[in-house]
Formats: structure tokens, C-alpha cells, sequence
């Protein structure tokens, strides 16, 4: 099935894409169909910053165990850190 | 039958008076030939849809595909542009209804067409395309395995089942579904086959045995040739009973 539920959020930060680095400022997340996984659906993550354009974009299509573990990793490497070191406003 | 075609991208006027970016092909030689409006999936205008496009005219179709995410991202990479156009929000259905009116248009103005223009989509483009032949005036729509045609899509979800719709058809529908898919499941597609019987309308379908969504897609683990194979040719034999000069 093709998914109509996207997740977006407001990010800071940067990407490597296909033309190098980029300030990224938007992410979406969401469950579909994959362009390049075999898999019939993936978690996909697209990182973008839509004021450089369409290619600007980081994409990630990770199976399901994928994805949870790393939320689970981002947050042990988070949490192994001194509270705060990569905030924003630090 | 020669199998000889030409392809193109082109430009055509869809909806709003947009001009958009389509994916043309059209068979040498051509004299009385039918038409055929295809509508990508939700991954985009890519390479697999532009073969489907491809292989229409092989068989004797103009056939024509609308980007319909041309307005998001002109020119990117169709991964990039299908990621661009769900972060705005995904394919409003009224600009996809103009933009398949547009593509209609289109096939119609061509030299050697025969004024009969079939719809055909794929996933998120067999919704589409029933919502098409409800809105505007076609001669044939397929619908390969389109969800939420009849059931309320999840919560969140900013789709609308078209069953209100459905007393609207214009035209012949075949439907294409698998048995093993979920979205639409064969319980879906049933009650889809009741309301069209009830509405008095022109409806086949056929549901494969062994076959989940997205059955026709060669370039994915889904693809099922068997099915496949067969739904091509349920798909030429529908086309060739209702796009052919006369029909």
C-alpha cells in the first residue's frame, strides 16, 4: 500500500548528499514503498532543505528492527554524552 | 504488430492551466490508435512507470504520464521529487483530476488518435484513477490495486474512500487486485464490486491467487509474474474492447 501519514519536523544540522554537504532544516518520516530497498515497505527518512531545492536531500530506507534500533542507538549516544554537548544552544 | 514507437518528454497543460512535464510515447506509424492516461505511483515518475508507458505504445497505444509531482520539484531526480511532494503535502485530488484531464487532452489532440482515452494507474494511482473516470469523462479505467477506494484510510491518513463518487463513473473499470494484499484487501475490493453492481455500472475484476500488492512491479520482490503476465493481458484485451474506434 502507498501511505498518505508523513512525519515532518524542523531540524538543524547537516547532510551529505549527492553533491556533498548541506545545511538540512527539515525531516520526513514515514512507512512506504521504497525506491531502492527490497523490501515491500521501509521506514523512510529524508533529510532536506527545500530552500537549495529538491536534491537537496539525504534519504534512508531502513527495514522496521532497522529503524527501532536505531532510535535505541541515537539514544544510548545521547545519553553516553554529557547532557546537553551537541544542544543546539551550546 | 511492429512494436515500433516513439518516446518523449514533452509538455502539457494540467491542471489550473499548469504547465507540466509528461512522459509520451506514441506507435510509428500510427492511423486510428487509442489512448492511454498513465498515472505513476506514489514513488514517482520513474523509470519503471515510463517503461509501462513505453510498452502501450508497442502495443498500439499513445500513451502519456503526467508528472504529477512536476510543480514540487521541475527537473529533480524522480526519488527527490516524489520525497519533495510529500513534504508539501502529497497530490491534492483535484489537481490530479486536472492533470489527467489535461493529459487526456493531450492524447486527443494527436494525430491518428481515435478520441478514446483509457485511464490506468498503479498503488496510489489505481485510487487516482477510479477517481478519475468518476470526474471526468473517459472510455476505460484499470485500477491495479488501489486502497481506499472504499474504506476510510486510517486515522491521520489524508485520503477520502470515493464511494460517493462511485454513481459518477464514466466509463468501463477493470479492477486488478491480490489476494494476499491488504491495502485493498479482497474484502475491500468485494464491497467495491457491490456498490458498482448497485450503481448499475460496467465492472470486471480478477484477484490473484498468491499475489500481494504492487504484483505488476518488475523492479520489486513483490513482482509476481504469473500475475502479472496475465493482468497484462486482461489489461490489452479491456483496453482493445473499449479504446478501439466504434467501441
Amino acid at each position: 500500500m502507498c501511505t498518505y501519514v508523513t512525519q515532518k519536523i524542523a531540524i538543524e544540522g547537516s547532510g551529505k548528499g549527492a553533491t556533498g554537504w548541506f545545511s538540512v532544516s527539515q525531516a520526513t518520516v514515514y512507512v512506504d514503498h521504497p525506491v531502492h530497498a527490497q523490501q515491500e515497505h521501509t521506514l523512510n527518512i529524508d533529510f532536506l532543505n527545500p530552500s537549495i531545492g529538491p536534491s537537496a536531500r539525504v534519504g534512508l530506507e531502513l527495514t522496521e528492527e532497522a529503524a527501532l534500533a536505531l532510535i535505541d542507538a541515537i539514544r544510548a549516544a545521547l545519553d553516553s554524552a554529557p547532557a546537553g554537548l551537541a544542544a543546539a544552544a551550546h | 504488430m511492429s512494436e515500433a514507437l516513439t518516446a518523449e518528454t514533452i509538455t502539457i497543460t494540467g491542471h489550473g492551466g499548469d504547465e507540466i512535464e509528461a512522459y509520451l510515447a506514441v506507435p510509428t506509424g500510427s492511423t486510428a490508435h487509442g489512448s492511454v492516461v498513465v498515472i505513476h505511483h506514489m514513488p514517482g515518475y520513474d523509470s519503471a512507470t515510463k517503461e509501462i508507458v513505453r510498452k502501450f505504445a508497442a502495443n498500439g497505444y499513445a500513451a502519456l504520464c503526467p508528472n504529477l509531482y512536476w510543480r514540487d520539484a521541475p527537473g529533480a531526480s524522480p526519488d527527490d521529487a516524489a520525497a519533495a511532494g510529500r513534504a508539501n503535502g502529497g497530490v491534492p485530488d483535484d489537481r490530479l483530476v486536472g492533470d489527467v484531464a489535461g493529459a487526456a487532452a493531450h492524447l486527443k489532440s494527436l494525430a491518428g488518435a481515435n478520441g478514446k482515452v483509457g485511464v490506468i494507474g498503479y498503488c496510489s494511482g489505481g485510487r487516482q484513477t477510479v477517481l478519475s473516470a468518476c470526474s471526468i469523462q473517459v472510455d476505460a479505467a484499470v485500477d491495479c490495486y488501489g486502497a481506499f477506494v472504499i474504506n476510510e484510510p486510517p486515522a491521520g491518513y489524508t485520503m477520502k474512500p470515493l464511494v460517493d463518487l462511485l454513481p459518477n463513473l464514466s466509463s468501463p473499470l477493470l479492477g486488478l487486485f491480490g489476494a494476499d494484499d491488504t491495502f485493498p484487501s479482497p474484502e475491500e475490493t468485494a464491497v467495491l464490486a457491490a456498490e458498482l453492481a448497485k450503481a448499475g455500472k460496467n465492472y470486471e475484476s480478477h484477484t490473484y491467487e498468491g499475489a500481494g500488492h504492487a504484483f505488476f512491479a518488475v523492479d520489486r520482490p513483490s513482482y509476481r509474474p504469473e500475475s502479472a503476465t496475465d493482468g497484462w493481458q486482461r489489461v490489452f484485451s479491456f483496453f482493445g474492447t473499449h479504446l478501439t474506434a466504434g467501441s
